[in-house]
């Protein structure tokens, strides 16, 4: 019965309540577009940079974050390796060793960071084959190595030429090697470009005499909306000396520059919404004044007040709901044809993006989060607005309303 | 046995300059299958008196005990449910809930009492037959004219069997034939059925077909008559 009689009071006044319908209409599309958006952006912004480089955990010797050096790098346990391939949400797993090291032509000397990998498994993850813009990518065992296109050309070498490498290995023995080069790497990112020098982890750990071991696992999961069950997973069976350390504590900048963005998008569709739950509080307020002599009837032949203010708080929620579901009838369509086409960008804003290894596109996401949330503020505003018929039943006089 | 007892009921309004005594010690008893018109001019009392008899409007002081029931000894929600149970209720104008049928209207209080659909359906089908709107039971309101609009206000305070129906003014609105209409059902009902009334008027020819007057001036009883 309230929820008839509330459907049917709801449309005596058919343009007021569009206009209500149609303020949380647009609030719910502006905000599901911003934050689907947001998110979408976002969660490639982190995709791209954790497929960059770092992954999205890394399993290290407990020492090594706060002291990268080959003394604090680990040997791997087949056990902890099946701890890591047993968590079926891991999709890939490789091991890396990095070092410094001085790269050198006949006259021209420079630091150079040296990464030890599996090649096809570190392709797998990072493409680095993809960056490979001369010469070829390399293989197993393969003595030779890739090096940046800066680097390169600062000691001006070429593929085919032979690479120096002098450093100081694990427990600082002398380490020096001569390295054929293999091909030249053109990374997007410059830094990246002076310092690179990629060769097979075998013989990465040869040259730095350090048989066996590895500076860190790299664990890949399908997306970062997977990354934390597997990153608790992982932290409940792996324990000292081994540290385990997600994308986020290892990017701490990135973390902060989402969520400062996120922050100014959130104000936006609070300010939106807040307008919003004051139009709503307005045709609340005057659908309650128009009714009083109704409720003051309804309340005199035997209607609790209760089921009064249930009645009116029912139609809050149809605007709310109708609101909602319009809402997201509109967006999604959008959202859709976004998601498969994101928008790509153009000039300062790519190039920075460019440069940071993210490919410039504006990426939306269909994440059920994007919508629901919209449907819980629009719930908590609506609520909230129900109290004022809510309070307004309670403190009917009826004898009063019954002369208005 | 007196189905209402009113026991020197007042009602005092302190806005004003001077408190207006709007009901002034009323003494008053209605018996079962009573017809009674409360007459007087208008600011005599007669809505606070209803009102107050009714448990719409508190009583300054005095009481109105209805079947032992000191009624306004009840707490809010409790005097809602009384009245719910206990008191058909026809105003003078706008009874109706607008966006119901006028089937609507009346099964409306008779859900509220919980009663069974079937028990619904057959009441309300009856109660507004009887009140010649057998045709219109699904019109709205503002499908009605004003005569019928009381006619199922009448078929309503009947839905949910109560002890007695209080009705103010409610041919005040009406035009002369409509006002004769309300006033042959409300007579049948009352003879037929023994269905208490008490409705306030302040017309001559409703006040003609009463069979107790009571004369209201200044909140105070200035004569009961019985015919
Ligand atoms: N809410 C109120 N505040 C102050 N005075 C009131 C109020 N309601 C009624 N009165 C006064 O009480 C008296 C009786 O009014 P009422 O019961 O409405 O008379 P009637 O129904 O016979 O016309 C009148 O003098 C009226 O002005
Ligand atoms: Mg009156």
């Amino acid at each position: 019965m309230n929820i008839i009689l509330a459907w049917r009071n709801l449309w005596r006044n058919k343009r007021r309540t569009l206009i209500t319908v149609a303020s949380v209409f647009f609030g719910v599309l502006l905000s599901t577009i911003i934050s689907s958006m947001q998110e979408g952006s976002y969660s490639s912004m982190v995709d791209n940079v954790v497929k960059f480089y770092s992954g999205y955990i890394q399993v290290q010797n407990e020492e090594y974050w706060d002291n990268k050096t080959l003394n604090n790098s680990m040997e791997p346990s087949q056990v902890l390796l099946d701890q890591v391939t047993s968590v079926k949400e891991v999709t890939h797993v490789t091991s890396r060793l990095e070092s410094f090291a001085l790269a050198s032509s006949h006259t021209i000397t420079k630091g150079a960071m040296v990464s030890g990998v599996v090649p096809d498994k570190e392709n797998e993850i990072t493409q680095l084959k993809k960056w490979v813009v001369e010469g070829s990518f390399f293989s197993e065992n393969d003595q030779g190595v890739l090096v940046g296109s800066e680097l390169a050309k600062y000691l001006k070498m070429g593929v085919g030429d032979t690479l120096v490498l002098l450093g100081s290995g694990y427990h600082g023995v002398s380490a020096a090697g001569k390295f054929p080069i293999r091909g030249i790497l053109n990374f997007p990112n410059p830094e990246l470009n002076k310092q690179s020098v990629y060769m097979d982890l075998k013989v990465c750990q040869e040259f730095f005499s350090a048989d066996n071991l590895v500076s860190s696992l790299i664990v890949m999961v399908k997306d970062q909306y997977d990354m934390p069950a597997v990153f608790k997973k992982l932290k409940a069976k792996i324990s000292a000396p081994y540290a385990v350390l997600s994308w986020d504590e290892m990017q701490p900048e990135l973390v902060q520059l989402i969520d400062s963005d996120r922050a100014g998008g959130q104000v936006m569709i609070a300010v939106l919404y807040i307008l919003i739950g004051f139009g709503i509080f307005s045709t609340i307020m005057m659908l309650v004044a128009e009714r009083t002599r109704e409720m003051g009837v309804m309340v005199a032949i035997g209607m609790q007040k209760s089921k009064l203010a249930i009645t009116m708080f029912l139609e809050t929620v149809y605007i709310g709901i109708i609101g909602v579901l319009a809402g997201f009838a509109g967006s999604i369509p959008i959202i859709i044809y976004f998601y498969n086409n994101p928008i790509s960008l153009q000039g300062g804003a790519a190039a920075a993006m460019t440069e940071m290894g993210i490919e410039p596109y504006m990426y939306f996401t269909l994440q059920p989060s994007v919508f629901y949330r919209q449907a819980i503020i629009v719930f908590a505003i609506t609520s909230v607005v129900a109290l004022y018929p809510l309070f307004m039943s309670a403190k009917l006089k009826v004898n009063q309303a019954l002369k208005a | 046995m007196s189905i209402i007892k009113v026991n020197k009921l007042s009602k005092i309004y302190d806005g004003a300059e001077i408190p207006v005594r709007a009901v002034d010690g009323v003494d008053l008893a209605f018996e079962q299958g009573e017809f009674t018109a409360v007459v007087g001019p208008s600011g005599s009392g007669k809505t606070t008196f209803l009102n107050a008899v009714g448990g719409l409007d508190r009583p300054t002081s005095g009481e109105v005990i209805i079947d032992d029931v000191d009624i306004w000894q009840l707490s809010g929600r409790k005097l809602i449910d009384f009245r719910l149970h206990n008191i058909g209720f026809v105003f003078q104008a706008y009874n109706l809930i607008p966006v119901m049928t006028a089937k609507e209207n009346v099964e409306f209080i008779m859900e509220l009492q919980g009663r069974s659909k079937e028990e619904r359906f057959d009441r309300t089908k009856s109660l507004l037959e009887a009140v010649g709107l057998g045709e219109r039971l699904n019109s709205r309101p503002n499908k009605l004219s004003g005569g019928q609009q009381q006619r199922v206000a009448v078929a309503r305070a009947l839905a949910s069997k109560p002890k007695f129906i209080l009705a103010d003014e409610p041919t005040a609105n009406l035009d002369s034939k409509s006002t004769e209409t309300l006033l042959d059902i409300m007579e049948t009902l009352n003879k037929e059925e023994n269905i208490t009334f008490i409705f306030s008027t302040h017309d001559a020819r409703v006040m003609k077909k009463a069979r107790r007057i009571v004369t209201m001036e200044d909140g105070k009883i200035l004569s009961d008559e019985r015919k």
